[in-house]
């Protein structure tokens, strides 16, 4: 995972609450093997207007002009700003592979579903709870200003505007030391292999019909 | 020790260690795993050089991608073909146990778990699924994880985690008859809001909770993602160690005495603490049609669409605008006046035994109405199949009908073959109403059994109780 530290990106605005991982990515691109390569099909149903399989030459299908990514001014973006319940749904991964893949280091939201933002935090990517009317307020000035960025800055916990207004966020302790870090989980938890090794001998002894032949 | 709450007593049982901050590092029971989110994982762990940390704690079914017709031909689909071969091979390098697409006890995931016996009270159980949710209907702390907590299972029989808060969600008093358990969950999402939950982990309680079946109670934790919650839990009691007796991977023996002694143990103390509690009447629950994309998008049948002009939140009001359009309703529409066209019982949510019974006796005797131009039955494992075979229940729908298939996920995503095509309306017993979930534009309306049953005989959505069965 790559480490996140501070990141002073272009802020691309999708204006709907409630945004699904079967949105995020469509079922039909989960039949990949991979973890890479889902860039392309991020969003797939809202921009492009033909119906995408995977393996096809995104290049050539026609885009949703009126969908906010198929935007010129958005081009390059790096922080997703979106609504209430981001990423609710399926457990799929590959909704934040997608959204890494396609560029997006952060996200911005009033709230996410759980599993998504777990997902999101081990794949280096930054899921930040502001205010719902910071949210209101950051979606006005995007709305206003063309080539509209935000600095992040992760150990600081604070989000940047271009007028110099700061909105401080919480994170947990835990996954900010990772993500500056840009550690492994298994390997961190593997450090602690002999709790493991005598909790695992005492449910033995407690519960002993859960270790079957 | 003071009074503590089912999901307490779990998280306290499987805690390995936890730092100052919180976060814990939980020992898991049970791993389930199926074809979709776990190649990845697999690969991380052989490029890591790392071996699952106890195989014995793993099992594996294809579900998500299978086809559900003849199967004796394969898989046709390459891409399909390929994730479900990389998982026998998985299963077969590291060894761990799998019942593959041709076992008769292969099926979809939350449904064969509590079947087998693979999931037992007391468990911590993960799948990289949402619906992992479902396991809680037998007391288990069990939830959905991604592909990267799919590895660090797989590595160290753990998962990182702080813990989430109690809430009780209590279905008090008794459901009117024809009342279901897909009814019960669908008004609990449409009163608490499909974030209600985010940041708990649900207990179902209540009179109505515990006068429910395994199988409804399955149905119920089923959809507690639904409700934005981590997980869904149901208390332990007479019916769920009856349920779990004798059952292919559950103890027999002197352990069986001495893991029902265990069991008996797991529900709420009397004065455990709930950081939020909400109350439901279950007089007053109705047969429910989701009319939106969202599952919250939910009213009784003898309700209408909702007119987003009476919203007053400008966010909700889009919401609702935009939800209308792809489902191509009109505001103040009555339920009772939508006409699906396609008919889809099966899911992790719906395609136990006593859904198709409940389906088949609403359709016995009916031919499907001229308006349905497809119906499908998809059992939720070959044993469900088997047994439903068994009763005639496949001879009711076929005569009406409706195709017979094999077990899988179906077209309750549409990984498959089984999807909608664009616009095309769909009643269906499974979880999510999504834009595209079932097929791209494809229009999804979320019932029960016995309601999408109505519907296909009927042509339209209709209050199961009022027809003569």
């Amino acid at each position: 995972m790559d480490a996140f530290s501070t990141l002073n990106g272009l802020v691309a605005p999708l204006d709907r609450s409630n945004v699904d991982t079967d949105a995020i990515i469509p079922k039909q691109f989960l039949k990949s093997i991979k973890r890479t390569g889902f860039g392309p099909n991020l969003f797939d149903e809202w921009r492009y207007l033909d119906y995408g399989e995977i393996g096809t030459d995104c290049s050539k299908r026609p885009l949703n002009p009126d969908f906010v990514l198929n935007q010129k001014r958005y081009q390059g973006a790096q922080i997703l700003l979106a609504r209430e319940n981001f990423g609710c749904g399926s457990s799929r991964e590959h909704a934040p592979w997608a959204l890494l893949d396609y560029g997006f280091r952060a996200v911005i939201a009033p709230s996410y579903a759980d599993i998504f933002a777990n997902n999101c935090f081990k794949n280096g990517i930054l899921p930040i709870v502001l205010s719902a009317e910071a949210v209101v307020t950051l979606f006005a000035e995007v709305a206003t200003a063309p080539g509209y960025q935000l600095n992040i800055d992760l150990e600081k916990q604070q989000v940047t505007t271009p007028a110099g207004v700061v909105f401080d966020f919480a994170v947990d302790a835990f996954r900010k030391k990772c993500l500056l870090q840009g550690l492994d989980d298994i390997s961190l938890t593997l450090a602690h292999v002999e709790e493991i090794k005598a909790f695992e001998v005492r449910r033995k002894i407690d519960e002993p019909w859960l270790f079957g032949p | 020790m003071s009074a503590q709450t089912l999901y307490d007593k779990l998280w306290d049982r499987h805690l390995v260690r936890c730092d100052d901050d919180g976060t814990c590092l939980l020992y898991i029971d049970r791993h389930l795993v199926h074809e979709v989110t776990s190649p990845q994982a697999f690969e991380g762990l052989r490029l890591a050089g790392r071996l699952p940390w106890r195989s014995g704690a793993n099992i594996a079914v294809p579900d998500h991608n299978v086809p559900t017709t003849d199967r004796t031909i394969g898989i046709s689909d390459p891409l399909s073909r390929i994730q479900v071969e990389t998982l026998d091979a998985n299963c077969e390098e590291y060894g761990i146990t799998e019942f593959a697409m041709n076992d008769i006890r292969q099926g979809i995931v939350h449904i064969i778990g509590p079947e087998q016996g693979v999931t037992l009270p007391g468990m911590t159980i993960v799948c990289g699924d949402s619906h992992t949710s479902t396991h809680g209907a037998l007391g288990t702390l069990a939830f959905g994880i991604g592909t990267s907590e799919v590895e660090h299972a797989l590595a160290t029989q753990c998962i990182i985690q702080k813990k989430a808060r109690n809430m009780l969600v209590s279905v008090d008093g008794q459901v009117g008859p024809g009342i279901t358990a897909k009814d019960i969950t669908l008004a609990i999402i449409g009163k608490i809001g499909t974030a209600g939950g985010t940041g708990y982990v649900i207990e179902y309680g209540g009179d109505a909770i515990q006068a429910l079946s395994m199988e409804g109670r399955m149905t119920v934790c089923n959809m507690s993602i639904e409700a934005g919650a981590r997980a869904g839990m149901i208390a332990v009691d007479d019916k769920t160690i009856d349920y779990v007796e004798g059952r292919p991977y559950a103890p027999g023996g002197a352990l069986w005495g001495q893991a029902k002694a265990d069991w008996q143990s797991l529900h709420s103390d009397p004065d455990a603490y709930y950081d939020r509690v909400v109350h439901l009447d279950a007089a007053t629950i109705q047969p429910q049609v989701t009319w939106g994309t969202s599952p919250e998008m939910v009213v009784a049948v003898d309700g209408s669409v909702p007119d987003p002009e009476e919203e007053s939140d400008p966010v909700k009001r889009e919401g609702m605008q935009a939800a209308l359009a792809y489902m191509g309703l009109a505001a103040k529409t009555p339920i009772t006046e939508i006409y699906p066209d396609t008919i889809f019982i099966g899911s992790c949510t719906n395609a136990r035994i006593e859904d198709l019974r409940a389906a088949a006796v609403v359709v016995k005797g009916h031919k499907l109405a001229a308006n349905i131009k497809r119906a499908m039955v998809v059992p939720g494992s070959g044993l469900v199949k088997k047994q439903a075979e068994a009763e005639g229940l496949d001879t009711i729908f076929k005569a009406a009908g409706f195709e017979w298939r094999e077990p899988g996920c179906s077209m309750c995503l549409g990984m498959n073959d089984d999807r909608l095509s664009p616009k095309e309306r769909c009643a269906s017993t499974s979880n999510r109403n999504f834009e595209g979930r079932q097929g791209p534009g494809g229009r999804t309306h979320l019932v029960s059994p016995a309601m999408a049953a109505a519907a296909a005989i009927t042509g339209h959505f209709v209050d199961v109780r009022t027809l003569e069965v």
